[in-house]
């Protein structure tokens, strides 16, 4: 009987967490007359105008595009840095490493609205500016420190046996690194990756402040409808469902590696 | 053996200095100057940060940005716990659960934005209607009550979910040896949660309060989209105060806020980290 509530409970939760979401693939699917005359709670007037104008527009095309080059730059460059670094403080007690580690993560703290203007200065000096890469290092700021954080905890939460066992039986570093570690914490990867992913896809003030024409993402790109003439809301919406997708298809195949990642390590 | 953890740790500390070091310098020499677009900047010492703190608006965003964040905590570190137990501990509904929780975490800031300015707009969205039932003119424009409200539910309706991943990442780990040995000693359920559940979660809790403090601090497209910061001033989180300064060029104002934002979020964050680390260290022994 108390499964039974919190089953109940727990589907409550879901619904009340997907109404906004179904109230904007519903809106993306109505036309704007429907949308600005009444509320109606599923399209009277089934449309796919929103869609088909996001697809058949450069612009938008270009944007979805530069938003998963720097979000897959970001994952990249993030994972090759933070799984050295997190390996370091798993395994060395070192003098300053509780401090260092905690100042890692205070990065994160930094508001992206203060680091605007000296970013923008320092990737035009390093001839970065409106790239994607100016985006996917500026992104590094907050994911670095959030990957060493949770790769740390699945390290830890293997034992240091494995590595001394590893070193007796020959392997050099490479090796078992190659073939005992990585295999480890390959969930552990998984999840990491996805947050990287996910933080670094739904950020805006440093992407809108670090493009202007050539890597300008969809989230830019979305913002850019407000307020000229009346907002356009049909297609507003679909761009945003738009947005989602990438990462639920990233969710679906890493759904495996989060549950087995989440059963591993203490995060 | 020591040295060999710096060498592990170089290609992170070099980018995180280039990323993280290097713009906080320049921030803190903008505070220094007097600096207003086109005029070269004057050197005026502390007298930016003195504005700052004589400055009202920024007394007031900043109360409503510490209230918000408190808030935030409170409702979504519980919440979140509540709804990591509930769920499923293997098999394909897990697998369900878990990809329904991260989806609300990968809608962009902006796109939650719209969403909510969609869903509260006067006469065509779902949340006024819901309030004519009751006769309660709800206005996200003109209420200053009800913008920093939905503001609040926005944001435990994006994050929750986060909480969610993180406590149920740390349930998971929980081995059930210890939960069979409270049953046997005849623990109540709250007792099993508090004595071994919470503990238990304690790492994976310190990273959850801290991220969520952390960035419900940064909170910035969300009240920029819905109402503009307003009615009045009251969804003017900090964030946006900085960047209305910043974008208005006055960079030696925008600058002293900021290094006073960083110094505030710091200090709170230590203060939860130090905290949170150290209960509990009694108990266990």
């Amino acid at each position: 009987m108390r499964i039974r509530k919190r089953h109940i409970a727990l589907i409550v939760y879901f619904v009340l967490l997907f109404i906004p979401i179904y109230w904007m693939i519903i809106t993306s699917l109505k036309t704007d007359n429907e949308i600005l005359k009444e509320l109606t709670f599923f399209p009277h007037e089934l449309t796919f105008k929103n869609y088909v104008e996001i697809f058949t527009n450069p612009f938008w095309r270009a944007s979805f595009a530069n938003s998963l080059t720097y979000v897959f730059l970001n994952v990249v460059i993030t994972l090759m840095v933070a799984v050295p670094g997190a390996y370091a403080f798993s395994r060395w007690k070192f003098r300053g490493g509780h401090h260092l580690f905690f100042w890692l993560l205070t990065n994160r703290m930094a508001p992206a609205a203060v680091f605007m203007v000296p970013f923008t200065e320092l990737y035009y000096i390093l001839h970065l500016y409106d790239t994607c890469w100016a985006v996917a290092l500026a992104h590094c700021l907050f994911n670095i420190p959030l990957a060493i954080w949770i790769l740390e905890g699945f390290m830890s939460g293997i034992p240091r046996e494995i590595d001394e066992t590893a070193f007796i039986d020959g392997y050099t570093f490479p090796q078992f690194f190659r073939k005992v570690f990585f295999p480890l914490i390959g969930p552990g990867i998984g999840v990491t990756a996805f947050f990287c992913f996910t933080f670094s896809w739904v950020e805006l003030i440093l992407a809108k402040a670090l493009t202007v024409t050539n890597a300008k993402p969809a989230v830019v790109q979305l913002t850019v409808g407000i307020g000229a003439e009346g907002v356009k809301w049909g297609l507003l919406a679909a761009a945003g469902f738009l947005t989602i997708i990438p990462g639920a298809i990233v969710v679906y195949f890493v759904r495996n590696y989060m549950a087995k990642g989440f059963a591993l390590g203490r995060v | 053996m020591k040295n060999r953890a710096w060498f592990f740790l170089i290609p992170a500390l070099v980018l995180m200095s280039i990323s993280a070091f290097v713009p906080l310098m320049t921030v803190i020499n903008y505070s220094l100057h007097y600096i207003f677009s086109g005029s070269a900047p004057t050197f005026v010492g502390f007298e930016n940060y003195v504005e700052v703190l004589r400055d009202p608006t920024f007394w007031g965003a900043l109360t409503r940005q510490l209230c918000f964040s408190l808030m935030v905590l409170l409702v979504e570190i519980p919440l979140g716990i509540m709804i990591a137990m509930a769920m499923p501990r293997q098999g394909a509904a897990l697998a369900v659960c878990l990809v329904m929780l991260g989806i609300p975490l990968l809608i962009p800031y902006n796109v939650v934005g719209i969403i909510w300015r969609l869903f509260t707009q006067a006469s065509i969205g779902v949340v006024p209607g819901f309030f004519r039932l009751f006769d309660y003119s709800y206005s996200v424009a003109l209420n200053p009550v009800d913008a920093p409200v939905t503001i609040f539910v926005l944001d435990v309706w994006h994050w929750t979910p986060l909480v969610a991943l993180l406590s149920f990442a740390g349930l998971q780990a929980i081995p059930d040896a210890y939960y069979q040995a409270a049953q046997i000693d005849g623990a109540s359920t709250w007792k099993t949660f508090r004595y071994v559940t919470l503990p238990k979660l304690k790492p994976v809790l310190i990273l959850a309060v801290l991220l969520r403090f952390m960035d419900s601090f940064k909170i910035y497209a969300e009240p920029l989209l819905l109402t503009g910061g307003g009615p009045g001033n009251s969804t003017t989180f900090f964030s946006l105060h900085v960047a209305r300064k910043a974008e208005s060029y006055e960079l030696g104002y925008a600058g002293a806020v900021s290094i006073i934002y960083l110094f505030i979020v710091i200090m709170f964050s230590f203060v939860f980290f130090q905290a949170m680390t150290n209960i509990g260290k009694g108990e266990q022994q």
